[in-house]
Formats: structure tokens, C-alpha cells, sequence
């Protein structure tokens, strides 16, 4: 019978490796964006701030539970957010037409 | 039963994160991607408030309801070229996270922790720390609040890799001990210290490492927490923002032809202080943006070599503008992305994309190099060292070996540039002197704004 630490390295290990494959297909294009998305992923530390701060064990661990669920929840929301935002004004050319009109939608962001 | 429920979750979880990031490999499937992304992060927060431990929702309300306030005005207000210095801080307040639950696991469970929990959690604290205060510096430093500059003084190494030394050797003696409660404040400190101290002697040029680094930092943070609270999406997560932040910054330093250790170790002073002597008078050749346009509306095909100076410039979309009107009067146009044009990895691509450059004229470095010799233009705005061939050519040079854009293969070449002061690497552009090369002098703007109306003037007239 393996231990929790075992299975834990385990998925590290593998997680890491995959990580590094998955990644490694990112065109540079979109790096912005990954590094964007990795960080909104980053703010999974999330999990355990809430943990702390729902649990009601001391006080002190309530207080930085609570500042520790703002920050990553800071971190997850704007992350996701602006990674969207970004993605949503990458574009393809429109499928060829001699003269096309550059500006159908100046407003949007 | 109700645990197995949450694991499964948290598989769930794990695996659309995994999916996320695959779909970041195309721009068409990259938005499926941060749905995707959200809806793991919404099945992790459901599990986790599925625990029996949380006991009390208030705290965690009013923490959500603060951090979206923060969070969303942040993610709809930034304009593109602060990107940078956004992720930076939204790094510096993920780390923060992980870094309080570390130090709030150690005085609920101290003295009785095990060895592996110790060790993982103080790599957690350690981690969370420094990145936390690496990050806000390194926020400063792009947001020029502090000073962009590298600054460097005698046993600066040394005293760094001392600070971070003891923070280890804290980290093992808690280890041993995890009793010794008054040693876990000045591990903590010297992380904060670790931090400022290690984004000091770095550049404004450097940050794409830099921040690809933190990026890898707040990921490995968050997986040491996983080992710490025994759980597994945690650890996914963290293990997949670690390799990610590693590799870019692997691809970042190759492509600014530094090693890891360089750019951590703050060597680029030196090369700015070697390179200063050698500025002899040399002709060029200055042009005006009348002759320029008329070149370029006589062209096949023009590659157009976006630097950061363009977004410094606000010019953007009078470059779009410019290859737009191209476009419509038959010029072939393309633009050729380096690696490090920008701020971060990927800089450029944003910024022309918030100008609506579609990203099929995008093309990264190792695509579009062949393509200079078979175009009639290259139009060079706002980039420097990553155009400058002596990096092909001159081994003395600091920037031998950095892969360029051969721009020099044109037929033609024009620099839009202020005056002929050197870019970031400190040397001079072999590149400017070239017989081919017609130089532009202006402001970034001010400049392809004529080229517009130039050109316009030329399609009225035929």
C-alpha cells in the first residue's frame, strides 16, 4: 500500500512532464495569453485559503484565511477575466475579398 | 462517502485545467480554453466548500465578494500594454495566498508536523514569500514607479545567495524541529528580503524572463501546498503553472542569447559599460516618409518588424492603418514577430491584435526569416538589437548568437527610429549602415502617420 506523500509525488511528476508537453505546443503567438491563463490557474491556491478560512480554528488563522481568499480570489477572477479579454481580439483576416472595409467594429475592445 | 464525492470533483477539476492549457495551442480553440479553465476552478471551489471542515461561510463571503470587486475592474481596465505588469501583481497576490494558508498551517499544527510536511511547507512559505515581494518589484519596476535600471553593487551575489542560503538552512532546521516556533518568522522574512533583493539588479529588458520565472514560482508554491494539505488539484495545478513558467522562461533568455544564471545574476551593467566607447560618426542615409511611401506602394511584398518602441509610440493602429492601405493597393503585407518583442512573452502579438491586426499576418521568427530575401520592404518600427546582424556575424559582440531577424535580407530596408542612439544591449546597429538602408527619422507615430497619408495621396492620385 503506497502513502498519500507517494501518490501526491506521483501526480507531480506526471503533471509536470505533461505540463511541459501540453505546453510546449503554444504557439508564440499566444504566449501572452498561456501566461495569463496559468497565472488565473495559479490562484487555485484558492483551495486552501478557503480551507482557512471557513474552518474556525484560531483567529489568526480565520484573519489569514480571509485576507488569503481575497488575494487569490483577485488573482482567479482578474486572471480569467483578462485572458478571455485578450483572446476575444485575436482574429483571423476575413476570408479573401479584394477590398475589405478595415473597420466593421471599432468599438469593441 | 461524501470525500469521495469532493475527489472526484477535484479530479474533474484537474483535468479541465489540463484541458485548458491544450486548447491554448490554437488561437481558434483558446477561448474553449479559458471556459474551460473556469469551469475547473468553479468545480474546485465547490468541492472545497463541500468539506466538512468549513464550517463558517461568512468570512469567505465577504473574501470573494472584496476580491471579485478588486479582481473584475482590474481584468476590464488595464489597457494591453500594462499586461505586463498585471500579471505581475496578480502573481504577487496568488503567491501572497499561498504563503498566508503556509504560515497559518504551521501555528495550527506546530510542534506536530512531519518531516514531508515541513519540508513541503516551508518551501511553500519560502516560495509564497519571495514571490510575493519579487513580483510587487518587479510590478514597480514596469510600471516605472521604481527605477528601471539594473541596480548593481559589490557582493550583491553573495549576499543574495547568502539570504536565500539561510532560508534554506532555516527550512531544514525546522525540519529537524518543528517546535522551534521563533524560527519561522525570520525564515519568512528572509524570503521577503530574498524577493526585493533578487528583482533589484534586474533590467526592464530582462522582465520577460522575470516574470516567466515568478510566473513557474507561484505554481511550484501552490503544488507545495498541495503536499501540505494533501491535495491533489493543487498539485495538478501548481505542477502545470511550474513547467509552464519554466519553459517560457527557458524560451525567453534563449531568445535574448542569456543563460538563466545571467539573467538572475545581473550581468547585462557590464555590457552597457563596455559598449558605450565605440561611437564613431558613420554615414546613413535619411529619408522622408514621401520617397518611403512611394517605395512601399511600389512593393510586392513588405515585412513589417514591430518593436517595443511602437507601443511605446502609441502607433499600433497607425500601423494597421498603413498595412491595411497597403493591402488594398495590392502590397503583400506581413509582420515579423522576435521572441522578446515586448514586455512578456507573446507582448507584440496582444498589442497588434487590441489594434485588430488579424493574426494571420502574424508570423513568429522562425517562419518569416526565410521570407526577407523575397520581400522588397522591411520596415523596422521601434525594434533595435533584435534586428542587428552583428549577432550573426561579429563574435566579439554581446549579442553574438542571439537569434535575429535577418532584416538585412530585404531588398530594401526602412528604420523608423528617434535618433541613432543604441537599443538595450548598449551597441551600435550595423544594420542602419547598410547601403540599402533608408532611415526614417520621427517619432514612431508621428512618422507612419505620414506614410499614411502619403500613401493615401498616391492611391488618390492613380
Amino acid at each position: 500500500m503506497i502513502s498519500n506523500i507517494e501518490v501526491g509525488l506521483y501526480v507531480f511528476v506526471l503533471a509536470t512532464f505533461l505540463g511541459y508537453e501540453v505546453i510546449r505546443r503554444v504557439p508564440s503567438l499566444l504566449h501572452t495569453p498561456l501566461m495569463s491563463l496559468t497565472n488565473a490557474i495559479s490562484g487555485i491556491s484558492l483551495v486552501g485559503s478557503l480551507i482557512l478560512a471557513g474552518s474556525r480554528r484560531s483567529t489568526l488563522s480565520t484573519i489569514l484565511g480571509t485576507i488569503a481568499v481575497t488575494a487569490s480570489t483577485i488573482n482567479v477572477v482578474g486572471g480569467f477575466l483578462i485572458t478571455d479579454r485578450m483572446l476575444r481580439m485575436f482574429r483571423r483576416r476575413e476570408p479573401r475579398q479584394p477590398r475589405q472595409q478595415p473597420a466593421e467594429d471599432p468599438k469593441s475592445p | 462517502m461524501n470525500e469521495h464525492v469532493i475527489q472526484f470533483i477535484y479530479l474533474a477539476s484537474g483535468a479541465s485545467f489540463i484541458l485548458a492549457l491544450k486548447w491554448m495551442s490554437a488561437p481558434t480553440t483558446a477561448r474553449r480554453g479559458v471556459w474551460i479553465g473556469e469551469a475547473g476552478m468553479l468545480l474546485a471551489i465547490i468541492g472545497t466548500l463541500l468539506r466538512a471542515e468549513i464550517v463558517s461561510f461568512t468570512w469567505i463571503v465577504v473574501a470573494l465578494f472584496i476580491g471579485s470587486a478588486i479582481g473584475i475592474p482590474m481584468a476590464f481596465f488595464m489597457p494591453m500594454t500594462a499586461m505586463p505588469q498585471r500579471i505581475a501583481l496578480s502573481h504577487a497576490f496568488g503567491a501572497l495566498a499561498a504563503a498566508l494558508v503556509g504560515t497559518s498551517e504551521f501555528y495550527l499544527h506546530s510542534p506536530n508536523i512531519t518531516k514531508f510536511t515541513m519540508t513541503a511547507l516551508g518551501i511553500e512559505v519560502v516560495l509564497g514569500f519571495l514571490t510575493f515581494t519579487g513580483s510587487l518589484m518587479a510590478f514597480g519596476k514596469l510600471q516605472e514607479v521604481l527605477p528601471q535600471r539594473p541596480i548593481v553593487y559589490r557582493g550583491q551575489n553573495v549576499m543574495n545567495l547568502g539570504i536565500l542560503a539561510a532560508a534554506i538552512g532555516l527550512i531544514v532546521a525546522l525540519v529537524v524541529d518543528p517546535g522551534h516556533k521563533e524560527l519561522f518568522p525570520v525564515m519568512a522574512a528572509l524570503a521577503l528580503a530574498f524577493g526585493v533583493l533578487l528583482i533589484i539588479p534586474i533590467g526592464g529588458a530582462d522582465m520577460p524572463t522575470v516574470i516567466s520565472l515568478l510566473n513557474s514560482y507561484a505554481g511550484l508554491s501552490g503544488a507545495a501546498m498541495g503536499f501540505v494539505l494533501d491535495n491533489k488539484v493543487l498539485i495538478i495545478a501548481g505542477a502545470l503553472d511550474g513547467s509552464s513558467g519554466f519553459l517560457l522562461s527557458l524560451i525567453m533568455s534563449r531568445a535574448m542569447n542569456r543563460s538563466f544564471r545571467n539573467v538572475l545574476f545581473g550581468a547585462f551593467g557590464q555590457i552597457q559599460a563596455g559598449a558605450a566607447e565605440e561611437a564613431e560618426e558613420r554615414p546613413v542615409r535619411s529619408g522622408n516618409a514621401e520617397e518611403a511611401a512611394m517605395i512601399l506602394d511600389a512593393a510586392r511584398l513588405v515585412i513589417i518588424v514591430p518593436g517595443y518602441g511602437l507601443a511605446v509610440a502609441q502607433a499600433q493602429h497607425k500601423v494597421k492603418e498603413l498595412a491595411d492601405m497597403l493591402l488594398k493597393r495590392g502590397v503583400d503585407v506581413k509582420f515579423a514577430i522576435h521572441p522578446v518583442a515586448g514586455r512578456m512573452p507573446g507582448h507584440m502579438n496582444v498589442l497588434l491584435a487590441d489594434a485588430d491586426v488579424p493574426y494571420d499576418l502574424l508570423f513568429e521568427m522562425d517562419t518569416i526569416n526565410p521570407e526577407f530575401a523575397q520581400a522588397d520592404v522591411a520596415l523596422v518600427v521601434g525594434a533595435n538589437d533584435v534586428t542587428n546582424p552583428a549577432a550573426r556575424s561579429e563574435k566579439g559582440s554581446p549579442i553574438y548568437g542571439m537569434p535575429i531577424l535577418e532584416v538585412d535580407k530585404a531588398q530594401t530596408v526602412m528604420v523608423v527610429k528617434r535618433s541613432m542612439a543604441p537599443g538595450f544591449a548598449g551597441i551600435p546597429n550595423e544594420l542602419y549602415y547598410l547601403e540599402k538602408t533608408t532611415m526614417l527619422f520621427g517619432d514612431a507615430r508621428a512618422m507612419v502617420t505620414d506614410l499614411v497619408s502619403e500613401v493615401s495621396r498616391l492611391a488618390v492620385g492613380a
